[in-house]
């Protein structure tokens, strides 16, 4: 169907935009920035700041006027108006600015600006917005209502009085993630965004997705920084400091260093993680490729046996979370099988220094993540210590690891690329899909239809049906006559359609509309993890996307199974066998469980 | 006004409803009412079985065939739950924000249906128009507004309580005829109309005739139709900063114009009755109300600042006293006043330094005393103790 289009005046220019338009993007359409500060494109205008108010022309009512154009009295706010048709917008005379210039000195009149400590310093809008109007003195005496900083959970930190109220963490956990931690608490003066109830982030439903710290403005929700751990490690003589780096790291690092989104970097990291001093650097893609084959053989075994199905992936540590809260009624469907970043940490403790002679108890694991939930996770339970050791001792964020390149003195953009080191280094095409939506699934597929037809390859290596943004990707696929239906949901919000879906087929007693379910917690997968570079819209994510396609690509393996690696993984070390083929040393290390958990910690 | 008719006459609303229903095809309404309204709640349950008796609510209204129910829903008595979004996600279950408009209500409202939502007074006015006529209605009233408006008339006048007047009467109409003039005798200084966030207006309109444009035009609303009469004993500095403490309460915290803007005005205001204000805070006032008025998303932040800016416009000069003569010519600002001792009257009997609880008053005995300014709470026990009339204050 073709789309309406309306015109419209703004600052004199006409401009054609479809019908629905807001103001804003209308303007942008016309080459003029209107400013904003509470509005992110990812979420529905919230019109809390009051920063991007515009003037409508409208013919005067005084007859004498004889219809001529002259400026309402009332401003509107750009962000969340349409566009109509004929309309005449006024997006800057010196009134609107002056309003404009007044409402930010009242917001900057109530945050500390300490922007030296900040950790979004450079990353803040505020700051950026402040710079456009020049603000060199706020003309109000300054007043912060001070609240303690909440650091309950080991993934985000919670500090209110950077906080500017735009709402953008609650739209972002309760509309985007369905998760309802945060909400506007208190009233007026008093407000802040916190936990129902008074409790903190760890008592609270949160699921440490960090989405809220990606889409925070300010420096008022960020990641817990422990990259004093890691430069500890690094300067500890008896460590034998090892590192992993995620699939969706790479194609989002660069942008810290001005490159554009998706630039693949891969070869670079390993450089920098080098210099900083790490003695082995890892892939987590080689351990993704370890996931298929656990995972994998255990959707085949549940497949073909008769067992629990729909399976659902169990690779994204929020989403586990998530579950054992809202959704226990599935803990029987979730695989076994460990996340990518636990399968390395617990090989790197077991397999690598069994091959290499090492003593264990001296190895220290980073790993660095898209994630802010992956913090969480090498905490979450005994299972995290398969190796006798905590498997994973640190994780960093890609804005965490950015900044130890940054004060490293790496000139990280003309840094000669270098390989990653054996054992845990290779990985496939496969591998490095599983940082974006439908990646898991793709890679499974892959695998899946080579291990039951027996056949070297699919008649198609890409399965399109599971690519691209939309919420939930559905799609039967035909393995050689049989028939494997699957389903793809990322952003957390986007989840609970699926699962109730499968909640009524259980009720009408039929056969689940799925197999296989993959679920990513974060917009666009791990590539928009709450862990990467701040404020990520769908045009970043498609280039980061592209970037790990890419990736995929150019790789000569593009099949879990054919990883060299993996394949000797299981000859030396795993005695020939996955967990679900009954593998003992594979099921120790590499599967874990699940239980149900309180949504509230009340008083526990 | 709107609870005494919905505890005098709760049918009239219960029969707008439904004719509004039946005009616009809706099947449901919904009366939102402060749960602090225990009798105004218990009269409506009642009513509203009576009309279900009657068969006036219900299925097949009258054998019509027209079907409509009223249900109502508690609010917590936040003021901002008067703005109409903020109302209807209030009876949604949400926190009472507002939202932005467009869209409208009429367009989508409750739960996303287009909705009409009306005042208690506008509703109560449907059944009459209906039954007499929209010329007889439009015989009152003026030009451009008609009808008649109910008044919460009350301060310092003689006769205070709701009245209800035709459009287009005066203030003085209302004050000196129905309110029966000033108490005690004083003299008229300001009324302010609307409620919380409506404008203080000078002696100077008391002959305007009161409807929407006139009010608007010098700087108040028509609001929720309070009306407070002040005399000279009432400071208007005073008065802007008790209506600010009242917005800051209310404001429901989305909007930094209205939750930081509101903060920052009664701040000054708080600055200057403390004797602590300057010329320039002035300046950031304006500043601020203006923001406040053109930024804010909705009624509450964009009027909240009309106490402030009527005053600062129609009473500078008592601003101006309070900045730079530290004087409060209503002497109800407790931090400017200054108690003083004639020494042509103090006998140096001691007995106010001994009343002081702070040691404000020094002096030898039989000679004259003196009162340390800097030290004094004003809480006035020497002017009360002092025999000889040596003490006052000013």
């Amino acid at each position: 169907m073709e789309q309406e289009m309306i015109t419209l005046e703004i600052n004199g220019k006409t401009v054609e935009v479809p019908k629905g338009t807001s103001i804003l993007d209308a303007a942008k359409a016309a080459h003029i920035k209107i400013p904003t500060l509470c509005y992110h494109p990812d979420l529905k205008a919230g019109a809390s700041c009051g920063i991007c108010v515009v003037r409508q022309l409208v013919p005067s009512r005084n007859p004498a006027d004889n219809g001529k154009l002259v400026p309402s009295p009332k401003l509107l706010r750009a962000c969340c108006t349409e566009a109509t048709q004929g309309m005449h917008i006024l997006t800057h005379d010196p009134d609107i600015v002056q309003v404009r210039k007044t409402v930010l000195e009242l917001i900057l009149a109530n945050h500390p600006s300490d922007c030296l400590q900040c950790p979004r310093s450079g990353s803040c809008e505020l700051q950026a917005i402040a710079a456009d109007f020049g603000i060199r003195e706020v003309p109000f005496p300054r007043e912060v209502i001070h609240r303690d900083v909440d650091n309950s959970t080991p993934s985000i930190v919670l500090n209110s009085d950077k906080c500017i109220k735009c709402g953008r963490c609650a739209e972002v956990c309760q509309q985007m993630q369905n998760v309802w931690a945060l909400e506007f608490i208190g009233r007026g003066e008093k407000t802040v965004m916190a936990p129902a109830a008074g409790v903190k982030l760890a008592e609270s439903p949160c699921i440490k997705c960090g989405q809220c710290s990606a889409h925070c403005p300010v420096g008022a929700i960020y990641e817990n920084d422990e990259t004093s751990k890691v430069w500890d490690a690094l300067r500890d003589p008896e460590k034998i400091c090892l590192v992993q780096i995620a699939p969706a790291v790479r194609v989002a690092l660069g942008e810290a260093f001005g490159m554009k989104p998706g630039s693949l970097t891969t070869g670079k990291i390993y450089a920098a993680l080098r210099m900083l001093g790490f003695d082995k650097v890892f892939d987590t893609n080689f351990s993704a490729d370890v996931t298929i084959m656990e995972e994998g053989t255990e959707f085949i075994k549940r497949f073909t046996e008769g067992g629990k199905l729909p399976l659902l992936t169990s690779c994204c540590p929020a989403w586990t979370d998530w579950m054992e809260k809202y959704a226990p009624d599935f803990t029987e469907n979730f695989s076994t099988a460990k996340s990518p970043q636990q399968m390395l940490s617990a090989l790197a403790k077991s397999y690598w220094p069994a091959m290499n002679n090492v003593d264990p108890a001296k190895i220290h694991v980073t790993s660095i993540m898209p994630c802010t939930a992956k913090k969480h996770e090498i905490i979450r339970d005994e299972n995290m210590k398969s190796t006798g050791y905590q498997d994973t001792d640190v994780v960093l964020t890609t804005r965490e690891l950015a900044r130890m390149i940054k004060a490293a003195g790496i000139d990280f953009n003309d840094l000669p690329e270098e390989e990653a080191d054996k054992l845990l280094g290779t990985y496939t095409g496969a591998g490095t899909i599983f940082g974006v939506t439908g990646g898991v699934m793709e890679a499974a597929l892959r695998t899946a239809y080579c291990l039951i037809t027996g056949e070297a390859k699919p008649p198609s290596i890409d399965f399109n049906e599971v690519r691209g943004m939309d919420g939930v990707k559905t799609a039967t696929i035909d393995i050689k006559g049989t028939k494997v239906n699957i389903a793809v949901a990322h952003q957390m919000g986007n989840v609970e359609k699926v699962l109730n879906q499968i909640r009524e087929d259980r009720k009408n007693g039929v056969k689940p509309r799925y197999d296989f379910i993959e679920v990513m917690a974060c917009r666009g997968g791990c590539i928009g993890g709450g862990g990467q570079p701040c404020l990520a819209t769908d045009e970043v994510r498609a280039l980061r996307t592209k970037g790990i396609y890419t990736d995929d690509e150019k790789s000569v393996l593009r099949m879990s199974h054919e990883n060299p690696e993996v394949q000797a993984l299981y000859r030396d070390y795993l005695d020939g066998k996955t967990g679900a083929q009954g593998g003992e040393k594979a099921h120790h290390l590499l599967h874990t469980n699940y239980k149900q958990l309180d949504v509230y910690k009340f008083g526990k | 006004m709107d609870r005494s008719t919905l505890e005098g006459d709760p049918h009239s609303i219960l029969e707008a409803m439904t004719i509004a229903g039946y005009a616009i095809g809706a099947s449901k309404g919904f009366i939102y009412i402060r749960a602090e309204y225990p009798l105004a709640i218990h009269r409506l349950q009642v009513a509203i079985g009576q009309a279900h008796d009657l068969g006036l609510l219900g299925d097949d209204i009258l054998g019509s065939g027209f079907s409509f129910d009223i249900e109502l829903r508690f609010g917590a008595g936040a003021f901002v739950c008067g703005e109409e979004t903020a109302l209807l996600q209030s009876i949604e279950g949400n926190r009472g924000m507002p939202k932005p408009r467009p869209p409208f209500p009429a367009v989508k409202g409750l739960w996303g249906r287009p909705t009409v939502i009306n005042n208690v007074e506008t509703l109560a006015n449907v059944p009459v128009i209906i039954n007499k006529g929209a010329d007889w209605f439009n015989k009152i009233g003026t030009a451009t507004t008609k009808g008649t408006k109910v008044f919460a008339l009350t301060g310092k006048v003689n006769n205070s309580g709701l009245i209800e007047v035709p459009m287009g009467t005066t203030l003085r109409e209302i004050i000196f005829d129905i309110g029966g003039g000033i108490r005690g005798g004083h003299q008229f200084k300001a009324a302010q109309t609307g409620g919380p966030s409506g404008g203080i207006i000078p002696p100077q309109f008391l002959d305007t005739p009161i409807d929407y444009e006139s009010l608007a035009k010098i700087g108040s609303i028509m609001g929720s139709g309070g009306l407070i009469v002040m005399d000279e004993t009432d400071c208007v500095v005073d008065v802007a900063k008790f209506y600010l403490d009242f917005t800051v309460d209310e404001s429901c915290g989305k909007c930094a114009p209205c939750r930081i803007g509101g903060r920052k005005l009664l701040n000054y205001l708080t600055k200057i009755t403390d004797g602590r204000g300057t010329l320039d805070d002035i300046k950031q006032m304006e500043a601020i109300s203006d923001a406040m008025c053109k930024a804010s998303l909705c009624g509450l932040g964009q009027t909240a600042s009309n106490p402030v800016k009527s005053t600062l416009k129609y009473f500078m000069d008592e601003y101006l006293e309070h900045i730079n003569d530290k004087k409060c010519r209503a002497g109800k600002c407790s931090k400017l006043i200054q108690y003083k001792i004639d020494p042509a009257k103090c006998k140096g009997c001691t007995l106010c330094a001994r009343k002081c609880p702070v040691n404000a008053i020094a002096g030898a005995v039989k000679q004259p005393h003196t009162i340390d300014q800097t030290k004094c709470i004003k809480c006035g026990q020497c002017e009360a103790n002092c025999k000889f009339g040596a003490i006052s204050h000013g």
